[in-house]
């Protein structure tokens, strides 16, 4: 595993659309394609699915939505021959919410309300996104402190992210300590984000126009224990999993995929950056100030659910470094811009000023309005590109708002991952996929 | 046998015969011990479906402790497992397949509504959520939240507990003839050991 | 948002119209020639299709940034393609009637949108033509409409106060 560095030209290499072969084909030689309702008819069957094998073992398990793999509500239609799994079928929607329907029925303020709950383990994404396609539309600027601020929080949400993904990957495997532990670091950083948004989770921090409260006195000191506290941590994670010949079995060599049919399948993330191709939206397309920090983009050799494993504890320590060189760069100013028309006046201005209640008025009940167009706007989230597309019709509330869920297109990797694989590799493989389905299935 | 050195002489415990016989032995009427085991081993389904889920799992995680209850197997079969929490919003599709883990859990089985997606369908009104899992399940605990902390999930789970011990959760189902339906938003949680 | 200065809807054949939002290249085919844009697009160095989605214009009180030789219809399919190379981001907006919602599927060119069309269909009604399993993906499969659709509402309940008075 290597890491390149963040200067200069990207080393993307030039790869050939049609040498993705495998994940090209049309016969569904790893995807299965059959109805969800037929299916109960074809798990009855005592031998074969009609396919003109008459005593083979191939038989479909169903595998969901409820099981103990911590991955959310994820069905797998499993066509398997013994042990190995053949074709699969992942079948989503049972989380559901119609959250683009229920975007279209809130104004922008309350937008981010909505986006956050969807990737409910980095929720701040989700904001940012929406936030970033909101303000483009609008066509203000957001001051610098709030740029750092909203910097400093994604990359903490980075960081809880992907140890809430050491925690779960580590229990589908086996390894129940690794659950304990990686929830440990991670109540430490939620910790801060109880101090600094009020919420432990699905924040709704960062808004249109900037981040919803400042930063509060002594979250340098806060920030700095984070820093000195979870480096060490991350060592003793090496110790237990890294250089352990289970952990190596389990995970070497299992659910392998090369950069082509990655980018065929649109999959981004670590799973695009495990395969070996070097991309990452923060620093080739940097959004908020991420040319202005240092970091390195992490990137695998092999492809397999190995290396995705180690790209994500790579990136834990890179997110550090960005937080530390965010602590020390902070700007100072206002964490929301000042146009009247978008931010809701300080509480005490109400009582003051006529004009300040009305703005606050307008802003809380109708919304300010947005002028017509279309925007879409990518942040790197700890899964991959997470957009958010929006349509305005100049009202208060969005025409079309369209969130391009990284977990949802990475899924689609998943048939080609597990083909001809055992099926307790399935367990390692889904979860080094690390789908949210709040974001699948918005 | 054995004699322990203990200050103060000699334990009474080490007594044999019958002479030790009020210190070794526990005694209490059948429900209250079995209502006192009920309560003290009330063992979870995994039925973590959105964010209240991570939240769950946080509260069975160390920092927030569910194993000093004695419930930190989350049980995978439904068949072997007491409570059912049900974290998270309940989707149009998901429906059925709640009510059938529901009806494969044994008797006697309880369920949390953890958040408000799960108690009354939360902020999402719309086609694609029911609206509050006691649609589908008789429910006997909603905790709100959205997520509920972990101190507010172990408030529900508490309650529930107290409500085992002594049995009030018994008499409220069989009032209603569905869930008990205690709604933690209105005890506070200095009055849910009164229950 | 980079860009370059390349606008080479011009010289595509037959020519494609294109738009600029917010520095962003937006290109307008129709549907007969849809796929052979997306095929152009792709040889050009476009290797992956990051988002496919539709816009249901039926409520909107009117585009204004659709070029001249366009016309307007209910639906609109909207696929967003990234140059790695480059660092260059194009949209490409495709015009389909109410009446008949059919698109050719970009399965072919990147099987990637598989997932994408099947949630573009589920929810809106858009049917594209080749892609190998056009089924719900989000909703039952039993489900009977589309519900992202302007004309079908929200599907919300009346919310009953416990202390209102009645």
């Amino acid at each position: 595993m290597t890491v390149s560095s963040d200067e200069s030209t990207t080393s993307v290499t030039r790869v050939s659309p049609d040498s993705a072969e495998r994940v090209r084909r049309r016969d569904g030689s790893a995807i299965l394609r059959i109805p969800d309702i037929d299916t109960v008819e074809a798990v009855s069957l005592p031998t074969g699915l009609g396919t003109g094998h008459q005593d083979d073992e191939r038989m479909i398990l169903n595998m969901g939505p409820s099981h103990p793999s911590t991955h959310g509500v994820l069905r797998l239609l499993l066509e398997m021959e013994g042990e190995t799994v053949l074709r699969s079928k992942p079948v989503i929607g049972y989380l559901h919410t119609g959250m683009e329907k229920t975007g279209e029925n809130l104004t922008y303020l309350q937008g981010p309300t909505n986006v956050t709950r969807m990737d409910y383990a980095s929720p701040l994404f989700s904001e940012l996104a929406f936030s970033l396609a909101t303000e483009r539309l609008l066509g203000i600027e957001v001051p610098p402190r709030a740029i750092w601020i909203r910097m400093l929080m994604c990359e903490l949400n980075r960081i809880s992210s992907h140890l809430l993904f050491q925690a779960t990957n580590g229990m589908d495997l086996g390894a129940v300590s690794m659950m304990i532990y990686g929830w440990r670091e991670r109540e430490e950083v939620l910790r801060f984000f109880e101090t600094v948004t009020g919420l432990r989770m699905n924040h709704n921090y960062i808004r249109p126009g900037g981040v919803a409260a400042d930063l509060h006195s002594g979250w340098q000191r806060d920030v700095r224990s984070l820093i000195d506290l979870i480096p060490p941590r991350l060592d003793e994670y090496e110790i237990l999993l890294n250089d352990q010949p289970i952990f190596q079995q389990r995970l070497q060599g299992v659910g392998v995929l090369n950069p082509e049919e990655a980018l065929a399948l649109s999959a981004t993330g670590p799973i695009l950056r495990a395969t070996g191709y070097d991309w990452d939206l923060r620093r080739d397309e940097p959004y908020l100030d991420y040319e202005k920090v240092e970091f390195d983009v992490v990137i695998g050799t092999s492809g397999d659910a190995f290396d995705r494993f180690a790209v994500r504890l790579e990136e834990i320590r890179q997110s550090l470094r960005i937080v530390e060189q965010v602590l020390d760069l902070m700007p100072e100013g206002d964490y929301r811009t000042q146009d009247k028309k978008v931010t809701p006046p300080p509480r005490g201005r109400i009582d003051e000023s006529m004009e300040a209640l009305i703005h606050h008025f307008k802003i809380f009940t109708e919304g300010f309005h947005v002028p017509t167009g279309e925007a879409y706007e990518a942040v790197e989230s700890p899964r991959g590109e997470l957009g958010c597309y929006l349509v305005s019709d100049g009202g208060p509330k969005p025409y079309r708002m369209h969130i391009r869920g990284p977990s949802f297109i990475n899924l689609q990797t998943l048939p080609h991952l597990m083909h001809d694989r055992l099926i307790a590799d399935a367990v390692a493989i889904i979860s080094s996929v690390d789908p949210i389905m709040g974001e699948v299935d918005r | 046998m054995a004699r322990v050195p203990v200050l103060g002489g000699m334990p009474q415990v080490f007594q044999e015969g019958l002479e030790g016989l009020e210190h070794n032995f526990v005694t209490g009427r059948v429900e209250d011990l079995v209502k006192w085991s009920r309560a003290r081993s009330c063992w979870p389904a995994t039925f973590g479906l959105a964010c209240c889920a991570i939240e769950m799992m946080a509260t069975g995680a160390a920092h927030y402790d569910l194993a000093r209850y004695g419930m930190e197997v989350f049980r995978a079969s439904p068949r072997q497992a007491d409570l059912m929490i049900v974290a998270g919003r309940v989707s149009q599709k998901m429906a059925p397949v709640l009510r059938q883990i529901y009806d494969q859990m044994m008797e006697p089985k309880w369920v949390i509504s953890m958040g408000v997606c799960a108690s009354s369908g939360g902020m999402f009104n719309n086609y694609a959520i029911v609206q509050g899992v006691d649609q589908i399940v008789p429910v006997d605990v909603y905790a709100p939240g959205c997520p509920p902390g972990p101190e507010t999930l172990m408030h529900a789970i508490l309650t529930l507990h107290e409500s085992i011990r002594n049995g009030e959760i018994m008499r409220r189902r069989s009032t209603t003839g569905q869930g008990a339906a205690i709604d933690l938003a209105e005890f506070p949680s200095d009055q849910a050991e009164a229950l | 948002m980079t860009s370059t200065e390349v606008d080479f809807g011009a010289d595509m054949v037959p020519p494609v119209p294109t738009t600029k939002t917010f520095e962003q290249l937006v290109l307008h085919p129709d549907r007969a020639t849809y796929t052979q844009v997306i095929s152009a697009l792709r040889d050009r160095g476009y290797i992956t299709a990051t988002d496919l989605t539709v816009v249901d214009y039926l409520n909107h009180p009117g585009r204004s940034d659709l070029p001249e030789p366009v016309q307007p219809e209910r639906f609109e399919v909207v696929v967003s393609l990234f140059d790695h190379i480059r660092r260059h981001r194009v949209r490409i907006r495709v015009q389909v009637p109410a009446g008949d919602p059919i698109v050719a599927s970009l399965y072919d060119l990147y099987p990637g949108t598989e997932a994408m069309e099947r949630e573009a269909w589920d929810l809106f009604g858009v049917v594209f033509e080749g892609h190998p399993d056009l089924t719900r993906i989000l909703l039952p499969e039993d489900w009977v409409g589309h519900p992202l659709r302007k004309d079908e509402g929200i599907g919300s309940i009346p919310v009953q106060f416990k202390q209102a008075p009645k």
